[in-house]
């Protein structure tokens, strides 16, 4: 009788508890509730989720109430679910959907290490930030790639990877959202966010270095030397000339490709092009 | 071909230490301590001891090879250090198989399943020889016999075991001759029984700057603190400090088991905070719990404040 | 009693091996290479042209501010650009280069031996002689020396230290200026002490230089104080420095003002006294070759401008393929890649490291030993700080007082693991210093 007793007890007891803090959990629900906006939740399902930052704001979450609270979209916009997503939104918010081409990140700079010879050895911590702060880099080149991989660490999307053999990073074009975190990591600002442009096709110059001629040369073989015939060549005043450096605007880019077969130094990369692709490196 | 010029940031430099000869340097320093156990209790000290370090080592490598996939760390010998502690608790009479189990539980439990070397919270040796004792209680508390007087118990559960029969603390301190405790000829896990050869090894670990002695200072004053003002209250039920000091897992615990770095504090206020709560911790595990001994709970009680210690005691800043 | 600062340091080996070696005066270069901007602050505008012909001594880059510093030619000859050079880091800095031509100085300086002890000058006077000579910091810190002896105007300094500790293994110039030029220091100390109007002057050596102490003595006879410290690396770092001497400890990003006290190097004692009592500019610098990479080390005065290519191979040239070429001691020094580097006025020395030695050792685990807690100086955490930095919250690392670390690399150098944590504490103060900024802006 004593055993029933006890587990009669027990089973009284527990139950008692689960209700008390039941009604405990209820009341300081009600007491604590923080008053939202439904539609939060809504907008912040159909975002990616993937809480990259690329947006700008602190996680998803945080973006859909910007998107919420904000009159016309203006500014917003998700990088990773692009304008299929944005549109989505919009029409749950019954606001215009703002329109953005699809864009990918491109790396700068074509100085692998055959192109562009290593003339010191940097021994401290893998970090392009430590080196970046405390040297020009390992090669004559003070503008290209250092080749400590803060941009591969920095993406959440296993979208770059170092290439061991070229010693620069490589972008997975399938998996980039062009979030914009390898842009910010990098300390030399070689990668850029291009539009993809039409089936994938990109002509760009992988070259951010702005010595004169003879001393980009002389460090890499891949350099743009600043010499001006792609803006001769180019019909569409797409490419500009500063410091040395061409810089091909892809909004007027139209990928004639007359460029590339003028650079002397193939400092002009296309890709996505059919029959005439080739690889970044020699 | 041109010469490279190396470059890397400041300091270009290093001191003379790395892991694998500050764990060189504990082997060192408990050689003298196996020495004397090996001088009382005869060839199984020696087997034990083989047999741990090799399941430690054997465990540690086949985790890394197959599980863990990681990088092959025995060769800085800190599965080597477990293993030798972990002998150092048990009795030489403990059957190879279950020492084998224990040292697979140190090494597996203790030390891998938190990420290997560095980050484990609790002092490995001790999971390893705290899980026997639960497990075995019975083969981890039978001792062989050393001298006449204490046949089979070590002097703490002599001691605690004859208040319990009801004799007086005079008649039971005169069975004992302190001699023999500081010596070694006494009964107990084989590694803690010579007090002296184990001060002399954590004195040579201070000088050698592996560590340093905030711990074993503050582990071994408390005790000696508390059991002095409670012997001189009332000598006539308890021990005198000296007894306590030089008996069970005092000197084995402070010098080496509280000492060990990933699961003691980071800074030198912490450790004194950690050794006062060891040293008191020990004296009430001793005193009022079952267990005639308290040190190895008392370490693992501690390891489990380290990372409270570490947020709270800072060291002091210069300015 | 000999001196120490309370908290952390190391001892590395010394190695000062080239410590009984007398200054030689190193040949003059071929062609100098005059950088712009040698000194912390505002880089100077150069004020000569190409085809110029220059003498020694003659202002070639004019102070871009207060905080800033003049630069004069080292040598005599014919300006040949002046433009963008690579410099110590592999950057490109403004320099001017001159092709040697003879080595005619400028009239107003005074070349004799003799010493001039009296000097009663106004301390006004004092600081412009100091400010037209260039000075700046010679341990290594380029301040501008002007702008440390013209304290704000609502600070009161009472103690001028000399720093004379020469703490960095392997670098022995100040210990050769110390034993050869004591006088022309006591002066120099003296002079800056007039400047500042401090009521102590205190010249502080450690006392693994017995001979330079005791040179130092006979030749202060009195008139300052030469205290011995304990040597212990960072005993020559401004706040270890201060506490050592003074007993006060300069508050967590404060200056040394703020205890009253100023420091100064040995090395910048003597620019001061050939500055105010010669009318010399600083056109030279001592320094010491030396390390397991060149075949001889020695201590040299040299000028300014000359690549460390020339005094690598006067002292026998690079004996490896690995070679780690460092501009200044061990611990603090910053290693090159530049072998065409010119020598600055902040170039303690130059130390070739060689085979095992130039490498990095691999990291492995962290231990948890707590052996950077107990050497750091500061009272700091390494471990937890480089913990945070990886894990990418530097900010966390800003309440953990991260900034108050003088990277004097006793922390990297003790650890067992070999874990590089400097090089991410550095990079973590540089991220919560930019924060700090963002934030102030706001």
């Amino acid at each position: 009788m004593l055993l029933d007793s006890t587990l009669l007890y027990t089973v009284l007891i527990l139950c008692a508890v689960g209700v008390i803090a039941a009604a405990l959990l209820y009341v300081v629900a009600q007491r604590f509730r923080v008053e939202e906006d439904e539609r939060i939740d809504v907008v912040a399902a159909k975002l990616p989720g993937a809480n990259c930052g690329g947006c700008g704001s602190a996680g998803c979450r945080n973006f859909a109430e910007k998107l919420v609270a904000s009159e016309d979209l203006a500014g917003l916009f998700c990088p990773v679910g692009g304008a299929a997503t944005m549109k989505d939104v919009a029409d749950y918010l019954g606001r215009a959907p703002v329109e953005k081409a699809p864009q990918t990140a491109v790396v700068r700079c074509g100085g692998s290490c055959a192109k562009r010879p290593h003339t010191n050895l940097y021994d401290g911590a893998a970090s392009c930030a430590m080196s970046a702060m405390l040297y020009g880099g390992q090669t004559g080149c003070i503008f290209g790639c250092l080749g400590g991989g803060d941009c591969a660490a920095a993406c959440n999307f296993d979208a770059l990877s170092m290439n061991a053999l070229t010693g620069l990073p490589e972008v997975d074009q399938t998996r980039c959202t062009a979030c914009g975190a390898c842009a910010k990591a990098c300390p030399k600002l070689l990668i850029e966010l291009r539009n993809k442009g039409f089936r994938d096709r990109r002509v760009y110059v992988s070259c951010r270095n702005k010595d004169k001629g003879g001393v980009a040369r002389k460090s890499c073989a891949a350099a743009c030397i600043g010499c001006g015939k792609c803006v001769k060549a180019c019909a569409f005043e797409a490419i500009a000339l500063a410091d040395n450096l061409a810089y091909i605007d892809s909004n007027k880019c139209r990928l004639c490709r007359k460029c590339v077969a003028e650079c002397p130094t193939g400092a002009i990369v296309e890709t996505g092009f059919p029959a005439l692709k080739q690889t970044k490196d020699g | 071909m041109e010469k490279k010029l190396v470059i890397s940031p400041s300091p270009h430099v290093y001191g003379g230490e790395n892991t694998l000869r500050l764990m060189l340097d504990v082997l060192v320093a408990l050689a003298p301590a196996l020495a004397v156990s090996f001088w009382v209790y005869g060839w199984n000290v020696l087997v034990v001891t083989a047999v741990s370090i090799a399941s430690c080592v054997a465990a540690e490598w086949l985790l890394q090879r197959f599980l863990l996939r990681g990088p092959l760390t025995v060769g800085n010998l800190s599965a080597v250090v477990t293993g030798t502690l972990l002998a150092f608790n048990l009795p030489s009479t403990l059957p190879l198989w279950m020492v084998a189990t224990g040292a697979l539980v140190a090494i597996g439990v203790g030390k891998m399943s938190f990420g290997g070397l560095g980050r484990n919270p609790f002092n490995p040796a001790l999971v390893g020889r705290v899980f026997l004792l639960l497990s075995f209680t019975g083969a981890m508390t039978t001792f062989p016999a050393v001298t006449d007087a204490v046949t089979g118990a070590t002097p703490l559960g002599f001691i605690k075991g004859g208040l319990k029969s009801g004799l007086s603390i005079s008649e039971l301190a005169s069975q004992l001759s302190y001699a023999d405790l500081l010596f070694g000829f006494k009964s107990g896990s084989f590694g803690e029984i010579s007090a002296l050869a184990l001060i002399l090894g954590g004195i040579y670990l201070m000088i050698r700057r592996v560590i340093s002695w905030h711990i074993p200072a503050t582990v071994l004053g408390s005790m000696a603190l508390l059991s002095g003002v409670l012997w001189l209250a009332d000598p006539s039920s308890y021990m005198s400090p000296l007894f306590h000091l030089l008996t069970g897992g005092a000197m084995l615990g402070a010098f080496f088991m509280a000492t060990d770095y990933s699961t003691s504090p980071m800074n030198r206020r912490g450790m004194v905070v950690f050794g006062v709560g060891i040293g008191l911790l020990t004296m009430t595990l001793r005193l009022w719990s079952a267990y005639p001994e308290g040190m190895s709970f008392a370490i693992l009680i501690m390891n489990a404040f380290v990372p409270l210690i570490n947020k709270y005691v800072k060291p002091r800043r210069f300015a | 009693m000999a001196k120490k600062f309370r908290k952390g340091g190391v001892h590395p080996p010394e190695n000062k091996s080239t410590r009984n070696l007398p200054c030689e005066t190193f040949p003059l270069p071929e062609v100098a290479v005059i950088p712009l901007s040698q000194h912390i602050g505002a880089p100077s505008v150069a004020c000569v042209e190409v085809g110029q012909t220059v003498v020694v001594g003659q202002l070639i880059g004019r102070s871009g501010g207060f905080v800033s510093a003049g630069v004069h030619s080292s040598v005599s000859g014919r300006v040949t650009a002046v433009g963008d050079v690579t410099d110590i880091r592999g950057m490109r800095t403004p320099a001017v280069m001159i092709e040697v031509e003879g080595d005619t100085w400028l009239d107003t300086v005074d070349r004799s031996e003799e010493i001039v002890h009296e000097c009663d000058l106004a301390p006004e006077e004092i600081v412009a002689r100091v400010a037209e000579a260039g000075v700046v910091g010679m341990g290594g810190a380029t301040f501008p020396t002007h702008v440390k002896l013209s304290p704000p105007p609502n600070t009161k300094a009472d103690t001028l230290i000399i720093n004379g500790a020469e703490c960095e293994p392997y670098i022995t110039c100040d210990h050769r200026l110390m034993v050869e030029r004591s006088r022309e220091i006591v002066v120099g100390a003296t002079i800056a002490s007039r400047a500042l109007g401090v009521e102590r002057t205190v010249i502080a050596v450690e006392a693994n230089k017995p001979d330079a102490i005791e040179a130092l003595r006979l030749a202060a006879a009195g008139r300052v104080e030469v205290a011995e410290l304990r040597t212990r690396y960072p005993q020559g770092g401004e706040k270890q420095l201060i506490e050592a001497v003074t007993g006060r400890r300069v508050p967590s990003g404060g200056l040394p003002i703020a205890v009253g006290a100023v420091v100064q190097n040995v090395g910048t004692a003597v620019a001061v006294y050939e500055a105010v009592q010669k009318r010399k500019p600083l056109i030279e610098r001592r320094l010491t070759v030396t390390g397991s990479g060149v075949a001889r080390g020695g201590n040299f005065a040299v000028r300014i401008g000359t690549p460390f290519e020339k005094l690598i191979d006067h002292c026998g040239g690079l004996r490896d393929d690995q070679i780690k070429i460092i501009s200044g001691g061990p611990m603090m020094g910053y290693a090159t890649g530049n072998m065409q580097s010119p020598v600055t006025k902040g170039t303690t020395g130059i130390l070739a490291l060689s085979g095992s030695e130039a490498r990095r050792r691999p990291e492995t685990s962290c231990i948890k030993c707590a052996k950077c807690v107990s050497v750091c100086p500061m009272g700091l955490e390494p471990y937890l700080l480089i913990k945070l930095v990886r894990l990418g919250r530097a900010a966390d690392a800003e309440p953990r007082a991260i900034l108050d670390c003088i990277e004097c690399g006793s922390c990297a150098y003790t650890c067992p693991a070999s874990l590089p944590l400097l090089d991410f504490i550095r990079t973590g103060k540089r991220t919560v210093a930019q924060l700090k900024r963002e934030r102030d802006a706001k």
